[in-house]
């Protein structure tokens, strides 16, 4: 709650906050069906209407109404990138707690093989990944959660390091306390700082990817609604139809620019170094 | 052992990875692999043709040994043939790679040309109205992704001026640089946009720690010009996270090439990893994939050595 608190009284953090708000309420509407039209629909007669009062954001060139199409399109950039960082998050976790607890060749292994992942440009293994899978949403939520492992990792494994060699790890064993209680209280409460940062600003890469794989035809396949989609659909009407481009661009821009604020102020609040460094 | 010895012994290390990485992901592909490189013509092939092409490609034997093969081929140059192009995957690659480095490059010089200045004025009044107008700015072009960034630089320019981006037949540098820079120029700034915004970021927090060291504090006091405090003794120490950051968006920028080179169809590495993936040309994604992640490490290797020639601290030290 302190947090939430201290999220609040952070400028960033405020503005950070409502963006993501908002967005979960819009995608929360969208999923439950909630749109102000079918974003299905193919309303014939009403075929690239610009924005108006019966449609805030207009329609597309099949005439379905553009508002309910980016709800349903912010619930689906959500569901990709929760799930996606969820599980790097924990991926990442436990490859680098046990990478830092056990040390020597471990370490090594999983280090190494981290850094191969890293030898590619994210949206490059993210591709690779999808070459190998076929297109679709659950490839795409594959791709982005290991893209995102690596790092994970490597935000762990520094910390871990440090804290395992601190006198309250050394009491604590001394005291009996089983490993697997060391690593999930003593260890893991300490890295929920650097991972908090970490997963909001993982969520901001991972709406970035998933629109951008959308917009190459390789992530969400058509008629579900994706933001990357939408643009790629508006690309050849921009001219007649600006609405198409501006409402989905705005509306990625917006959400990626709500988590980046999010994860910005988080980090001021929670790294000791930089909270200092604001003072 | 020193830094430079274990950078330099990582580097094989991770390719020979990053190898083993790209050849095990391309025979996960579902199906067997003559069906992937002729597409529907293999249907027309009976079982005995396709042994006899799976003998030919050498797939009828270990993985092992194809790798070896793979990768004795690999160090000698030759990525293997594309299907879709008829010509060898290196020739493909070579013919691509030099439009994408001078996309990445240019997109470079944009982001340090106006991220740096931007990012030392901020500092330089930090926490008054032009310093927090720099931070916002820097943050929505951080969070601005490239593709929207390209599809709204086309329709401003086409609807507000009436000027289309000149698309068209492409025009190597060395034919005709003015056509080609007037090719490039929108396509790099759109690649650098995101970039410009986090040199910015960068160089102003660098920045501001360095304004607050103490020998920052006793140039000023022996009374040298500000701008000179700023320019000579501030900035060289602010660069280094400059530099690394440089290098390791210079391999995003290779790789978010795929999106600016598809909107503004521009034929380079980028779109060729995407048209070789739509395809299923597997020995040219193979070798794209490869060549780029060579490329990505090679240049962050140079980072580093670049990283160590800047702080002589590193050269000694055990991390």
């Amino acid at each position: 709650m302190s947090l939430v608190r201290a999220l609040l009284r952070h400028p960033s953090g405020r503005i950070g906050g409502c963006i993501i708000l908002l967005f979960l309420l819009a995608a929360l509407l969208g999923q439950l069906g909630l749109t102000p039209h079918d974003p299905l629909k193919q309303m014939r007669l009403d075929r690239l209407k610009p924005p108006s009062l019966t449609y805030v954001m207009g329609t597309d060139l099949f005439g379905r109404d553009v508002a309910s199409r980016v709800m349903l399109a912010i619930g689906q950039s959500f569901i990709v990138g929760f799930l996606a960082v969820g599980i790097a998050a924990t991926l990442g976790t436990v490859l680098g707690l046990t990478a830092a607890w056990f040390g020597r060749l471990w370490d090594g292994v999983v280090m190494r093989s981290m850094d191969v992942l890293l030898a590619f440009p994210a949206i490059l293994l993210a591709l690779l990944i999808i070459a190998v899978a076929g297109p679709g949403t659950w490839t795409s939520v594959t791709a982005i959660a290991i893209v995102y492992t690596p790092i994970f990792t490597r935000v762990v494994r520094g910390p871990a390091l440090s804290i395992k060699t601190r006198e309250f790890v050394d009491a604590a064993r001394t005291f009996g306390s089983s490993r697997r209680y060391i690593l999930t209280r003593h260890l893991m409460l300490n890295l929920v700082a650097p991972l908090t940062v970490q997963v909001t600003l993982a969520l901001a890469w991972s709406l970035l990817t998933e629109a951008g794989l959308s917009f190459l035809g390789l992530g969400t396949q058509p008629p579900a609604a994706s933001l990357g989609l939408m643009l790629a659909d508006a690309r050849n009407l921009m001219e007649m139809a600006p609405w198409l481009l501006i409402f989905p661009g705005l509306t990625i821009m917006i959400g990626i620019l709500g988590f980046n604020l999010t994860g910005d102020a988080l980090r001021d609040i929670l790294d000791p170094k930089t909270r200092r460094a604001m003072a | 052992m020193n830094y430079l010895t274990r950078r330099l012994l990582t580097f094989p290390l991770v390719m020979f990875g990053v190898s083993v990485l790209v050849f095990v992901a391309i025979r996960l592909v579902p199906g067997d692999a003559i069906t992937a490189m002729l597409g529907t013509e293999a249907g027309l092939l009976t079982p005995e043709q396709k042994a006899a092409l799976a003998s030919y490609f050498g797939l009828d034997q270990s993985w092992f040994t194809q790798y070896a093969r793979w990768i004795a081929g690999v160090l000698s140059g030759d990525l293997g043939l594309s299907v879709t192009y008829g010509k060898p995957v290196l020739d493909v690659i070579l013919d691509r790679f030099p439009l994408t480095l001078q996309l990445a490059l240019m997109a470079m010089v944009i982001a340090l040309g106006t991220g740096l200045p931007l990012g030392v004025f901020a500092a330089t009044r930090n926490g008054k109205a032009a310093d927090l107008g720099v931070r916002v700015l820097a943050m929505i072009g951080q969070s601005t992704p490239s593709f929207v960034v390209g599809l709204l630089l086309i329709y401003f320019l086409s609807v507000g001026f009436g000027v289309l981006p000149a698309m068209g037949q492409f025009v190597p540098l060395w034919q005709d640089p003015l056509t080609n820079l007037g090719q490039m120029i929108l396509p790099a700034i759109t690649l650098g946009f995101a970039f410009t915004a986090s040199v910015t970021r960068i160089s102003r927090s660098a920045m501001l720690d360095v304004l607050s060291d103490d020998y920052v504090r006793t140039a000023r006091a022996k009374g040298a010009p500000a701008r000179r405090v700023i320019w000579r003794h501030a900035l060289p120490n602010a660069l280094i996270p400059v530099v690394t950051l440089s290098g390791v968006e210079f391999g995003y920028l290779l790789g978010g090439a795929v999106l600016v080179e598809q909107i503004y169809a521009l034929p380079g590495l980028g779109r060729l990893v995407l048209e070789a993936i739509l395809q299923r040309d597997y020995a040219l994604v193979q070798g794209t994939v490869l060549f780029i992640a060579f490329n990505f490490l090679l240049v962050n290797l140079l980072v580093d050595l670049a990283y160590v020639a800047l702080d002589p601290r590193i050269r000694l030290g055990g991390n």
